[in-house]
């Protein structure tokens, strides 16, 4: 019983690491109606540019990542402006092939620069540490602090959409862009912003991938799926629903393996597939497609 | 008021022409292994396979609007289904890549029940998450090999139908047999996939297609069902890529999960294929596995660079010649190598227009 309860909270706790992979894709999905293939290996290459500041510089990774974001930010800016805005359009092809094209020059590019061999980010003494809730059971500090950082995270991009001009704006052109631009807002810089932006969650989330377990260069695709799993289970356009989706792929990952190892990660897709036949357009829709 | 009688033509002169030559090939092609060496009889069999997977990745993505990602859930399935068939219950090889063509597009029926649930882009990581199922599903297969894989045991590679005839009357080695008798099934599927699905489109249901992909709503209203169409295809195409996979493990003769299911191979290299060529063209996937098989001969050593300038290749292709090879030579020049365009001939005018 008490392993059940275990493999539960345990589910949960990584449904926070799934949520805040998926944030990022639902953001940029929910302002630009734009599907990013690389996202994943967006993930993989945040966590490789905070694992290089702390070890060039020394420092704790939490340090590393606060010098890490503006970095990412930089990238994410730089990508939508000068590669993804050209895509944008009617037609779904150009921007899936161009973020799957992306998607093998950074897996690649990575490896190329890092090699194959497994990292991983050092989180000192947090990463062993944990916190007693009785009757035998602990949590983690670090899982712990990953569920709380994506609802944090949540809090802040909802408070950005509907209580700051910045927010207003992303919101008036994922309504309709042309009205948007009527009124006078740069669709093309809020994009690139929006990207940047989910750049820096992307690189939340990979302090938390980085610290959980080790990472090398081909991670990056099945991090795609699971984010992508979390969004659509959730429902379009709703950031809270990302997380219940996360937290759903977490607990299906979780008491699969706690059956059989072999069966994590198929049991997560499995629940998607599932959650898909059920509810098409998942559980809490906001958004139509 | 014009006089003229007028005809629906697809048939272009340019095109009566290369009918010709293209026969003429074929049958340059079917002699081929007789005269050259056994690396090129390989290299060429790859190359017939990747112009099958390529033609119909463009067949869903160019013409039906199913763009995916998963078409390796195909290839791998029909690699594992020739496997099962020869190796647990016996079937000669040849008979069992129909079978594995005809299982996998059954397969079919129940993935795009889930699959079909999603639209657009997010369909395309569906299928991605539908190929990753069949490759943990597989994987736990333990008789034939689980995770590590299987290989086929010679007895099966070596006594496929018809080896025995090749040898006997080209007078050549078992293995030399082999790779003749592989190129021959390769040619034909290569050849057979081009012209299904060249009638495909010029059929009734190749116009539901283009109504569906210029406007889904504008075709159902008058009368095209989209769905049983798009399931149509999607089936279509798996059965056609499960026999492919068929013949690629019958070739390779060794599978495991992770290299029947990979991306890279049975979709990445596709799409670049079909993406350079030119989307939505059959002649475009036939030049772009021309420039790919000549990068992949020369460059394919430099390993992640290669990856990486195929990715960037495409990048620059999808952004400036969105229509790729083809489409950049038919709006320069008007050559269109196998049209399906119907067009609105009048007798007074030159045909050929």
């Amino acid at each position: 019983m008490i392993g059940w309860i275990d493999t539960v909270i345990q589910g949960v706790l990584l449904g926070g690491l799934y949520a805040l992979f998926a944030v990022g894709l639902s953001l940029i999905f929910g302002i630009m109606r734009l599907v990013n293939l690389a996202h994943g290996d967006l993930i993989v290459l945040a966590a490789f540019v905070i694992l290089v500041i702390s070890r060039a510089l020394g420092l704790n990774i939490f340090v590393a990542l606060v010098l890490a974001a503006p970095i990412l930010f930089g990238i994410g800016y730089a990508l939508q402006h000068f590669l993804l805005n050209r895509t944008l359009g009617r037609d779904i092809l150009p921007p899936l092939l161009v973020t799957f094209g992306l998607s093998i020059i950074v897996q690649n590019g990575l490896l190329e620069a890092f090699s194959a061999d497994s990292r991983r980010l050092d989180a000192d003494a947090l990463e062993t540490a944990s916190i007693a809730l009785g009757g035998g059971l602990a949590v983690g500090v670090m899982p712990l602090m990953t569920l709380v950082s994506a609802v944090a995270v949540i809090f802040a991009l909802n408070y950005l959409f509907y209580r700051l001009p910045l927010g207003r704006a992303f919101r008036a052109t994922s309504d309709d862009p042309e009205i948007a631009q009527l009124m006078g807002v740069d669709n093309r810089r809020i994009f690139a912003l929006a990207m940047g932006l989910a750049m820096v969650v992307t690189a939340i989330a990979a302090l938390y991938l980085g610290t959980r377990a080790t990472f090398d260069p081909s991670i990056g695709p099945a991090r795609l799926l699971y984010a992508f799993e979390a969004v659509i289970i959730g429902g379009l356009g709703s950031l809270w629903g990302t997380l219940a989706g996360g937290v759903i792929i977490g607990l299906a990952q979780t008491i699969g393996a706690h059956i059989n190892p072999e069966w994590q990660i198929l049991a997560g897709h499995v629940a998607f597939l599932v959650v898909l036949v059920l509810r098409p357009r998942g559980l809490f829709p906001r958004a139509v497609d | 008021m014009l006089a003229a009688n007028f005809r629906i033509e697809t048939a272009t002169a340019a095109s009566r022409t290369i009918a010709l030559a293209g026969a003429g090939l074929v049958l340059v092609l079917v002699v081929l292994p007789l005269f050259v060496s056994r690396g090129l009889v390989q290299d060429m069999i790859f190359v017939f396979y990747m112009l099958a997977l390529a033609q119909l990745w463009n067949l869903l993505a160019g013409h039906a609007g199913l763009v995916s990602v998963g078409q390796q859930a195909f290839v791998g399935l029909g690699g594992y289904l020739l496997f099962a068939f020869t190796v647990i219950l016996g079937i000669d090889a040849l008979a069992a890549i129909v079978l594995a063509g005809l299982v996998t597009g059954i397969c079919a029926f129940p993935t795009a029940l889930v699959v079909f649930r999603l639209r657009g882009a997010y369909f395309a990581i569906g299928t991605w998450v539908v190929a990753e199922v069949f490759r943990l599903l597989i994987a736990q297969w333990k008789q034939l090999g689980g995770g590590t894989g299987t290989s086929l045991p010679v007895s099966v590679t070596n006594e496929v139908a018809g080896i025995e005839w090749i040898k006997r009357v080209f007078d050549v080695r078992t293995a030399a047999a082999r790779d003749m008798e592989i190129y021959w099934v390769a040619l034909a599927l290569a050849v057979g996939t081009v012209l299904a699905v060249y009638f495909i489109l010029r059929s009734r249901r190749g116009l539901a297609l283009a109504a569906i992909r210029d406007s889904e709503l504008a075709a159902e209203s008058v009368g095209v069902d989209s769905y049983r169409t798009k399931l149509w295809v999607f089936a279509v195409a798996a059965a056609a890529t499960g026999m492919i996979g068929a013949l690629i493990y019958l070739q390779k003769a060794r599978i495991s999960p992770d290299a029947a299911f990979t991306v890279i191979d049975w979709t990445a290299y596709v799409i670049f294929i079909v993406v350079i060529g030119g989307i939505g063209t059959i002649e475009g996937p036939i030049i772009g596995v021309i420039v790919f098989y000549l990068m992949q001969r020369y460059l394919a050593d430099f390993g992640t660079w290669y990856l990486i300038l195929l990715g960037g290749l495409a990048i620059l292709v999808m952004l400036f010649a969105p229509r790729g090879i083809c489409g950049y030579l038919s709006e320069r020049y008007g050559i269109s190598l196998f049209p399906t365009r119907r067009r609105l001939v009048s007798d007074k005018d030159s045909p050929g227009m």
